[in-house]
């Protein structure tokens, strides 16, 4: 008899686990954003349903489940129950390449970086066909407003992960992770300081986070690209917000702050403190900037973050290229 | 008109759900939707000044979960009804409630909202004299406008009027304004 061939077993194992990690950190996320929320407006958030509110999310997904699901007249019911599965199972195969330890990877592939950008740019898809789908005009300028911004956001983001690939030669996240020391001042954001500032920037922009939520303004959109979508539908697109938020915040601690290095403790405990610094980071800045208006989110990607991505990226490859000589 | 027939029409026939409708799963659900009430953006006169306040600091409806004012119908489960329901803004009303998906509830906050107010007087013309002439009310919280303790009793009474208990305690019936003291 055959057996099962280890790589398929290693797949399906780290399959299950993204998957219900995905969903448990869809809910702590929640239960953090609201306390966080309530303590920077002086008021304690979520405090009566279970101890410290932990519950909250729990009857909040509950609920989403148990409302009705509903689709406007003149939608189109295919792309209309598309648009949020298709928000939510890519950013699954996003976890697959991520290294949580030194040999702690799902799917262990050279290109793991191009596979997380490829993937990553099909929320976008998401985004475009339900405010398309749903008929409704607060959709379809939501939609458009994400395109715009995805768009524009994209381009230093790839720009400064490929200054960090130059430096390190490799597109393989575990590679890049392995060539960095234990100390902070061996990790890559000592020699790309500017490279992570950028990142971090377009992150907020590519996972349409506050300041940069504009596909959902709710002062001017009603809802924006999710206006029309209740129950589960709703918390699918809330769930891949989450999901996506960890993938970035994932990449930047492998690119720029080391992956699971660090003295003392274990490798993935090493991993986890860092993606949860980078997403308390996220969750902080939401609920301390007000939102950009759109001309203003488009001036500070074009006029800023890419002249200044592409000089890093010309600056680095110089180096580079001298140290090669050196 | 319209309110003849949303009238007519009961909103648990929608809630009708098979699966829902086991004994122990309905109860959890029920539970679970009592504690997670998201009212939706929407403010008509000057009580929904009031209805602010109790998002803020000092009355902080966030700490039984609901907090999260969605700006969709579609997303929420509570329509506050806080003000004058002019007879230019009852076709609003009526539409926003429509596109509420179905485990649906309102809140009637203040004495206008309720039945008309100071502005219900012989010969009126402007004004509906309540909003449960328009659609099915489960709470009416009076005052003029309530305090912010007034709309959080009134959300304490829909999670009992939902789950069948109250969890938190009760008011004290003639206590002193506390603050004062």
């Amino acid at each position: 008899m055959n057996a099962i061939p280890a790589e398929l077993l290693r797949i399906i194992i780290g399959l299950v686990a993204v998957a219900v990690s995905v969903g448990l950190i869809g809910l702590v996320m929640v239960w953090v954003e609201r306390k966080v929320a309530g303590h920077i407006q002086r008021r304690p958030g979520p405090f009566e349903v279970g101890p410290s509110g932990v519950l909250q999310p729990l009857c909040d997904a509950l609920k989403l489940v148990g409302k009705q699901l509903f689709m406007p007249n003149g939608a189109d019911p295919i792309l209309f129950w598309l648009a949020p599965v298709l928000s939510f199972l890519p950013v699954l195969l996003l976890f697959l390449p991520l290294p949580v330890g030194d040999g702690i990877q799902t799917l262990d592939v050279n290109l793991g970086l191009l596979l997380i950008l490829a993937f990553s740019g099909l929320a976008v898809l998401s985004v475009l066909l339900a405010g398309w789908a749903s008929n409704n005009k607060y959709g379809l300028l939501g939609a458009a407003r994400g395109v715009a911004q995805a768009v524009a956001y994209e381009i230093p983001l790839l720009l400064s992960v490929l200054a960090v690939a130059f430096v390190s030669g490799s597109l393989d996240l575990a590679q890049v992770v392995k060539l960095q020391g234990t100390w902070p001042w061996n990790w890559n954001i000592m020699t790309q300081p500017l490279a992570f500032l950028i990142y971090i920037v377009s992150a907020l922009g590519e996972t349409n986070r506050a300041p940069f939520d504009l596909p959902e303004a709710e002062s001017e959109l009603t809802a924006g690209f999710h206006t029309e979508y209740s129950g589960m539908g709703f918390g699918l697109f809330f769930l891949a917000e989450y999901a996506n938020m960890v993938v970035v915040c994932s990449v930047a601690t492998a690119l720029f702050l080391g992956g699971w290095h660090g003295p003392v403790l274990p490798g993935p405990v090493w991993f986890v403190l860092k993606v949860s610094a980078l997403m308390l980071l996220m969750v902080f800045a939401r609920w301390t900037y007000p939102r950009v208006r759109f001309d203003q989110l488009l001036v500070i990607n074009w006029k800023w973050l890419l002249p200044l991505a592409v000089a890093n990226l010309l600056l680095t490859a110089f180096f580079v290229k001298l140290a090669q000589f050196a | 008109m319209a309110a003849q027939s949303l009238l007519a029409q009961k909103p648990d026939v929608i809630t009708a759900d098979p699966i829902l409708n086991i004994g122990p799963a309905k109860q959890i659900v029920d539970l679970c939707r009592s504690m997670s009430l998201w009212p939706m953006t929407f403010g008509l006169a000057c009580c929904a000044i009031e209805m602010m306040a109790v998002g803020m600091a000092r009355w902080d409806i966030a700490r039984f979960g609901a907090e999260v004012f969605r700006p969709s119908p579609r997303q929420s489960d509570i329509m506050i009804v806080a003000g004058t329901v002019t007879k230019k803004m009852a076709p609003a009303v009526i539409r926003l409630y429509e596109q509420m998906p179905a485990p649906r509830w309102v809140i009637a906050m203040g004495n206008c909202a309720i039945s008309g107010g100071p502005f219900k007087f012989k010969g009126q013309y402007g004004i509906i004299e309540g909003v449960d002439n328009l659609i099915p009310v489960d709470v009416f919280v009076p005052g003029c406008p309530p305090r912010p303790e007034g709309l959080l009793e009134g959300l304490f009474k829909l999670q009992e009027k939902i789950s069948g208990k109250r969890f938190w305690p009760n008011p004290p019936v003639n206590g002193p304004f506390e603050e004062g003291k």
